[in-house]
């Protein structure tokens, strides 16, 4: 795609401001998208209707009316809160969650940025939202804040390490980082798919990615930091108005970020399960995007199924189950890489 | 917070290094307090080290009130009103009271029509405090599928006295309203649908590792604790404590049907944890629906007025009733002068006093657990506070 | 020291044995739970769109009163039977002249009723004012949406006559009253009179003379 824009309009500025932009273009609508999903598929799922009214069919324009309603809300700060960090700590929310679409692969024209270190940086960028929380949890001068926080710091912090290991598993695989290298190694039809080589190694660390996922997302049964019936809302009690809106979009954006990681890794990314039927650059937005999607149902599915784990016992499936696994992967796919 | 005591550090001249308590406030105004209840917690890090319970929040003078009524009758809606969740009971308790107190003997189908009430109200409270408790543990769904079989109950109530939560049914000597036609099926219907429902709750939520695990060994309360404080329901029965007012102080016509006591067991964990308790509750809808079932079939004709007084005036005298009601023993003492309004009445809720366990079995725990053991007691303020 | 914490001691010292029990079962129970909710997402929703679709309440739903005035004799009895003291009731007594008519019960109405308020904000929905009336003029609809933005529109004024009548009708019988009260006081005193000019007869001995009868205004 870059060839293209250079093509037609022959400036390199413009060229790069809108490579930027495009995943803003998915990423914002879909986080309007997502909310309304959740609430439509967590609504169904308890037999009852969700939002049917705003916008007509099914209340399409809820999580819009929201928006524009949280738009016009008094930001209220605490009077003993620490007012730079509380200004702060959303915005890096947000940015780390978003920073990390720079460098995953939309379709096999589009990659934001094509680096040979893609997945490291992904990783490495999305762990800036453990500061934005413990800033958020801390500048509220809110003690179950705090304690939301705190909780937040250790969880996302422990749970980088099966994610980091499962990941590790794949590239053994692949033999690189660039992402757009791993997408292109799955072509062909869907048992080219990481899921579906070195079984079972793969496939267990495929598990192990997804459930550290949900943790990373402070997502039920991982969350924990946001527990409502426990710390009313944890790290972002004390924020109303734009600024609570963009730790909601933080956390929806986060989810598609890591389904999408999961998705370019295991599923193939922007490949057809069919092989050449149905693909193509443009087609290959098309998989992307359901594949991601689809991790996303799901994690949506296990929230409304499970209840939430206790902070010892998060910390429990973190260190003695998810990385003892990965590290047994690991293993395997090691020894079957050299047999 | 992986050492089994929490160390105090010392360094290597032998200074030991201060571990700072911190005082948290759960309520009046949370989530999970079931009402509006205020429990001071004194936490190291996680680990509870105290609590300290402050109701009073929800008082009403329920008590001072009912001095004040002029006749015996005006004073059932007080009653609903202090356990809304099961009005049934606790109407059923005063009214027993004030009709032993009269010495009349209400007819058959008043009897039955009662305990068939009464049974159907505590499915409908059980729903309650098992939805709200899998909400206090992060379970939504479950929260959402009871109250929608709740609401069949409701629906039942609702065509029999015209109101949902607080009925004003049950009167000294009979009950307000005849079952409307149609009753006896729709509730047989409910009863078929109700059981595969309980299995569906056990799948999502009883036996779900990630539930068993935040309940299984989690606010263990011995039995002979529970019988020191004096809890009484579920809270007992999860202890292990055999117990049941229905059938061991026996009142109305319980002593007519077939149906068990259900006991916590420990197949989860230990005897008394929070697992039994759920367990205990869930069971015991199971056995309410046996208990309606039967009543049903032998429902007698009659007149459900017939027993009712004009005039309520007790000779003086007092007396202590009490009865089995969702939460435990509801009991309530009355004091008659003679006058057609009453000279005192107490009212002894088991919330409360199965809220003053609390600081025993919270000890040691942590703060999540707090949440799941204060949502097993099934606390009503109404009732705590009256 | 406080006591430790049982739970961490138990979720550590696990036996390899367990370990795998309790990773197998927990992957079970969520794959089931899933599946339980996964079946809901395509059952019926049990819920209707209020304000659109509206459930038609039963026969006996107890909502808001409603007091037919026509019925109303002024008895008192439902506002006696409230245990939360919401009635405000005025009669005044009617004159002999006027008729008041019959309520559909077959009784004559002798009361005017010049004030019947009901503040539904104080009434607990108790159902037992209905009881008691000898006419079964106050009822409980199913009307439940009577909301309102200033309270005092809460207190509803069954009464048909309006206070000008109202105080009218009160000026008429207090004359009533004092007319009545005149004429009495006038009859007795003529009584009185009547019976001074007779002579009083002669007690036998040993008896107290009868005394005057009291002078009382009836």
């Amino acid at each position: 795609m870059e060839q293209v824009l250079q093509n037609l309009l022959h400036n390199d500025i413009l060229t790069y401001v809108i490579m930027a932009v495009v995943p803003l273009l998915w990423i914002l609508p879909y986080a309007l998208f997502a909310v309304w999903l959740e609430r439509k598929v967590s609504a169904h799922m308890q037999d009852r209707l969700g939002p049917m009214r705003t916008g007509g069919w099914h209340g399409w324009a809820q999580t819009l009316a929201d928006i524009l309603k949280l738009i016009q809300k008094e930001d209220i700060v605490p009077s003993a809160a620490d007012k730079k960090l509380h200004f702060v700590a959303p915005y890096l929310v947000f940015i780390g969650s978003y920073a990390a679409f720079a460098a995953i692969p939309f379709s096999s024209a589009y990659i934001g940025s094509n680096i040979n270190i893609g997945l490291f940086y992904v990783i490495a960028v999305s762990s800036l939202v453990v500061v934005g929380l413990l800033m958020a949890g801390w500048a509220s001068n809110n003690k179950w804040s705090l304690f939301g926080a705190v909780r937040s710091a250790a969880q996302i912090v422990s749970y980088e390490i099966p994610t980091a290991l499962a990941l590790l598993a794949v590239v053994m695989v692949a033999g690189t980082l660039n992402l757009q290298t791993i997408n292109q190694a799955q072509t062909g039809w869907f048992w080219n798919w990481y899921l579906f080589q070195k079984f079972p190694f793969i496939f267990i660390a495929f598990i192990i990615y997804f459930v550290s996922s949900l943790a990373e997302t402070n997502r039920t049964p991982f969350d924990i930091p946001e527990a409502e019936s426990e710390l009313v809302a944890g790290y972002h009690t004390e924020y109303s108005g734009m600024k609570f809106a963009m730790f909601f979009l933080a956390e929806y954006a986060n989810m598609f970020a890591v389904s999408a990681i999961g998705s370019t890794l295991f599923l193939g990314g922007w490949n057809s399960p069919f092989g050449d039927f149905l693909s193509g650059p443009f087609w290959g937005v098309f998989w992307f995007l359901s594949k991601g999607m689809f991790f996303v149902f799901v994690q949506m599915w296990l929230r409304w199924t499970l209840p939430r784990l206790r902070v010892d016992q998060l910390m429990y499936v973190s260190w003695k189950v998810l990385t003892p696994w990965a590290f047994a992967c690991i293993l395997g796919v090691g020894f079957w890489l050299m047999l | 917070m992986f050492e089994t005591d929490i160390p105090k550090f010392k360094t290597s001249t032998g200074r030991s290094l201060r571990n700072e308590e911190m005082i948290i406030n759960m309520g009046p105004q949370h989530p999970s307090t079931h009402g509006v209840l205020r429990l001071e917690l004194v936490v190291d890090g996680e680990i509870v080290i105290e609590v300290i319970p402050h109701i009073g929040y929800l008082h009403r003078c329920f008590e001072k009130h009912c001095e004040a009524m002029t006749n015996y009758q005006q004073v059932i809606p007080y009653c609903d009103r202090m356990d809304y969740v099961a009005a049934m009971n606790m109407e059923y308790s005063y009214v027993l009271g004030v009709e032993r107190l009269l010495g009349i003997q209400v007819p058959e189908r008043v009897e039955h029509i009662r305990v068939i009430m009464l049974e159907l109200q505590r499915i409908a409270s059980h729903l309650i405090a098992l939805g709200t408790y899998g909400l206090d543990v992060g379970a939504f769904t479950p929260f959402l599928f009871m109250f929608r079989d709740r609401e069949r109950i409701l629906d039942l109530f609702e065509t029999t006295c015209g109101a949902r939560l607080l009925y004003n049914y049950i009167w000294v000597g009979g009950v307000s309203h005849d079952l409307p036609p149609g009753f006896i099926d729709k509730a047989k219907a409910f009863c078929k649908y109700f059981r595969p429902k309980i299995k569906e709750y056990n799948d999502l939520l009883s036996f779900n590792d990630i539930f068993i695990k935040r309940t299984a060994n989690v606010g263990v309360l011995p039995a002979d604790v529970a019988i020191a404080y004096g809890s009484s329901g579920p809270m007992l029965r999860g202890s292990g404590v055999n117990w049941d007012l229905r059938r061991d102080d026996p009142y109305s016509i319980y002593n007519r049907f077939q149906w068990e006591v259900e006991v916590g067991k420990g197949e989860m964990g230990t005897v008394g944890d929070c697992w039994d308790r759920y367990m205990v509750r869930m069971r015991e809808m199971e056995q309410s629906a046996n208990i309606i079932e039967q009543a049903l079939e032998q429902m007698p004709e009659g007149d459900v007025q017939a027993a009712v007084p004009k005039r309520i005036r007790p000779n003086t005298g007092d007396l202590y009733v009490r009865t089995e009601s969702a939460r435990g023993e509801i009991g309530f003492y009355i004091v008659s002068d003679g006058s057609a309004s009453p000279y005192r009445v107490k009212a002894r809720s088991p919330s409360f006093v199965n809220l003053s366990v609390l600081p025993e079995i919270c000890r040691g725990a942590m703060i999540a657990d707090v949440v799941a053991i204060a949502g097993s007691t099934d606390i009503v303020l109404g009732e705590v506070d009256r | 020291m406080y006591p430790r914490c049982r739970i961490l001691v138990d979720a550590l010292n696990v036996p390899m044995r367990e370990y795998f029990r309790n990773i197998y079962r927990g992957i079970w129970t969520v794959l089931i739970g899933m599946k339980v909710t996964f079946m809901h997402l395509f059952t019926p929703a049990v819920t209707i769109q209020y304000p659109d679709v509206k459930l038609k309440l039963p026969e006996r739903a107890r909502n808001r009163l409603y007091v037919n005035m026509d019925d109303c004799i002024g008895c008192f009895q439902c506002d006696m039977a409230c245990p939360v003291d919401c009635f405000k009731i005025e009669t005044v007594k009617s004159l002999p002249t006027e008729d008041l008519g019959m309520t559909s019960t077959g009784q004559k109405k002798r009361l005017w009723v010049t004030q019947f308020d009901i503040d539904i904000a104080k009434c607990c929905y108790c159902g037992l004012c209905v009881y008691p009336c000898p006419t079964e003029c106050i009822k409980m609809t199913d009307v439940y949406e009577f909301s309102e933005f200033d309270r005092h529109n809460l207190i509803y004024n069954y009464a048909t006559v309006t206070p000008a009548e109202a105080a009218e009708i009160k000026a008429r019988t207090a004359e009533y009253e004092k007319e009545q009260a005149a004429k009495k006081a006038a009859a007795a005193q003529a009584a009185a009179a009547a019976k001074a000019a007779q002579p009083a007869p002669a007690p036998p001995s040993g008896n107290p003379p009868p005394s005057p009868p009291a002078q009382s205004p009836s």
